[in-house]
């Protein structure tokens, strides 16, 4: 089995051909949305955790990732000129990929004004650059695919999970490497984890994680609501419940490593198999820190009917409950209701989900991909607040 | 007749694949084996129902795995959900 993307410098294939605009300090923010607005193969992006660096060594790790994410072809990182979170941070260790770079630091351009103008004709520049790129095939060891689900209810575990799961299971027989997050989704579901952690260091890193996430639930000072209405309106009583059925979209597929996402580093699989990455399962910080992971493409189960767009990853919605599936039919990619009215079999619809994501690595648009704006978000948990609970992210 | 799911022989609860009414017997299955149950209150399209007695205080398991404790006794075919099951879990309020 093979897909078609775009091969890059560091060995790297990418699906998409994307241009990251980043505005490394909130302040420029503007200024890449309007470059973005008239250039079509960029994406614009920003964090909002100041514009100073001491304390924010995640968020330039996980920009790194973001990045080196082979769907990215070639960034622009604009500045203000004033912040200590500089683009420089950044350029040295990208200027080694390879791929096209520009900086553009507002107050020397002539302001705000000036920088948008002369970023538009920069990415449009660019844009002519990478267009004369071409896929070719690729065997699915280039391949990092990303599991997440949103908006549980009971039929879960039951269908979109358990068909996704069988399709992961499927792609890690062929090579790829598939990443979950979600630790919050992993609390109440050890025994399984622990089980299917491939050495003991695993299992032990995996815990790690999981002691450290629910310190951050149990930490005092606000009483803390981790199960929304749709959840409980959909038959999940507790959060053990919905981890439970939460992890059934990872397989059956022993876990062959826990990537480390913090100040130290953002790690990416480096041999094809099922990882767990630290992180969030709130949806726009975890598909970018998914994403800062390498993985090319999202695919993600619902019961209840949400959706959404990843920026960098293209996403694949796959609804289990076919009331909702009804309800939303244009949002979604794969029905897995099918399942619970007995009419397809896990089997048969996690083939389907197998068959959906080389299309999708090819080149097929999702069901919502450019008629929307993909979410983004950079997760940076406080140092300071981690060092009162007692977490450590160094894995 | 409708159908109700187990997911493994040491649960105590059963997921339902329809809504149900007070009284309806229900097919419920494990794996290829399946019987008969009676649902005691009108229940919810995925949610739950116990399989026998659980009393105050006893461990509410489906997938195998403790879910939470039950808050009251529930009765054979009764709805078990939030309003009579707590999670044990990432609670600040339970040290």
């Amino acid at each position: 089995m093979e897909f078609l993307g775009y091969q890059r410098h560091d060995g790297r294939v990418g699906i998409r051909n994307l241009i990251l605009i980043f505005a490394v300090v909130e302040c420029v923010e503007g200024i890449a949305r309007r470059i973005s607005e008239q250039v079509k193969s960029t994406v614009a992006v920003t964090h909002h955790y100041s514009c100073l660096h001491l304390g924010n060594e995640q968020v330039v790790n996980t920009m790194l990732g973001i990045a080196e994410n082979p769907n990215i072809a070639g960034f622009i990182l604009i500045g203000m000129g004033c912040e200590a979170f500089r683009a420089e941070i950044f350029s040295e260790r990208l200027s080694k990929s390879g791929k096209p770079m520009e900086i553009l630091g507002c107050r020397e351009m002539g302001g705000l004004v000036r920088t948008i103008e002369s970023g538009v004709e920069i990415a449009r520049n660019m844009e002519g650059e990478i267009s004369t790129q071409r896929r070719k095939p690729f065997a699915l060891d280039h391949l990092v695919v990303a599991v997440k689900c949103g908006g549980s209810d009971a039929t879960s575990g039951l269908a979109a999970n358990a068909s996704v799961g069988f399709a992961v299971d499927q792609l890690i027989k062929q090579g790829a490497s598939v990443v979950f997050t979600e630790p919050i989704e992993a609390i109440g579901g050890e025994t399984e984890l622990y089980r299917r952690a491939a050495h003991e260091s695993i299992r032990k890193r995996i815990e790690k994680v999981i002691v450290n996430e629910e310190k951050y639930w149990k930490m005092p000072g606000a009483r803390m609501e981790f199960m929304c209405k749709g959840n409980i309106d959909g038959g999940l009583s507790s959060i053990e419940e919905k981890s439970l059925g939460a992890l059934h979209k990872t397989g059956k597929s022993p876990i062959v490593g826990v990537l480390e996402n913090s100040a130290r580093k953002c790690e990416r699989p480096t041999a094809p198999g099922l990882y767990f990455q630290d992180g969030t399962h709130l949806d726009a910080q975890a598909v970018t820190n998914l994403a800062a992971a390498g993985a090319q493409i999202l695919v993600f189960t619902t019961g209840v009917g949400a959706s959404f767009e990843g920026l960098i990853t293209p996403t694949i919605r796959v609804c289990g409950n076919p009331t909702s599936f009804k309800k939303v039919k244009s949002d979604m990619d794969i029905n897995a209701g099918t399942i619970i009215e007995g009419k397809e079999s896990i089997e048969e619809v996690g083939s389907k989900i197998f068959r959906e994501i080389i299309e999708v690595a090819s080149g097929k648009k999702t069901k919502l991909e450019g008629l929307i704006p993909g979410v983004f978000d950079v997760l940076r948990p406080d140092p300071r607040l981690d060092m009162l609970a007692g977490i450590s992210r160094r894995l | 007749m409708k159908i109700a799911m187990v997911m493994d022989p040491k649960d105590n609860v059963a997921t339902l694949l329809s809504d149900v009414e007070k009284g309806e017997t229900v097919q419920v299955r494990l794996g290829e084996e399946s019987r008969e149950e009676k649902v005691g209150e009108p229940i919810q399209f995925g949610h739950k129902f116990a399989l026998k007695r659980i009393a105050k205080g006893e461990n509410v398991v489906k997938y195998g795995e403790i879910i939470g404790r039950a808050t009251q006794d529930v009765d054979t075919g009764y709805h078990v959900h939030v309003h009579n099951v707590e999670s044990l879990r990432g609670r600040g309020d339970k040290r």
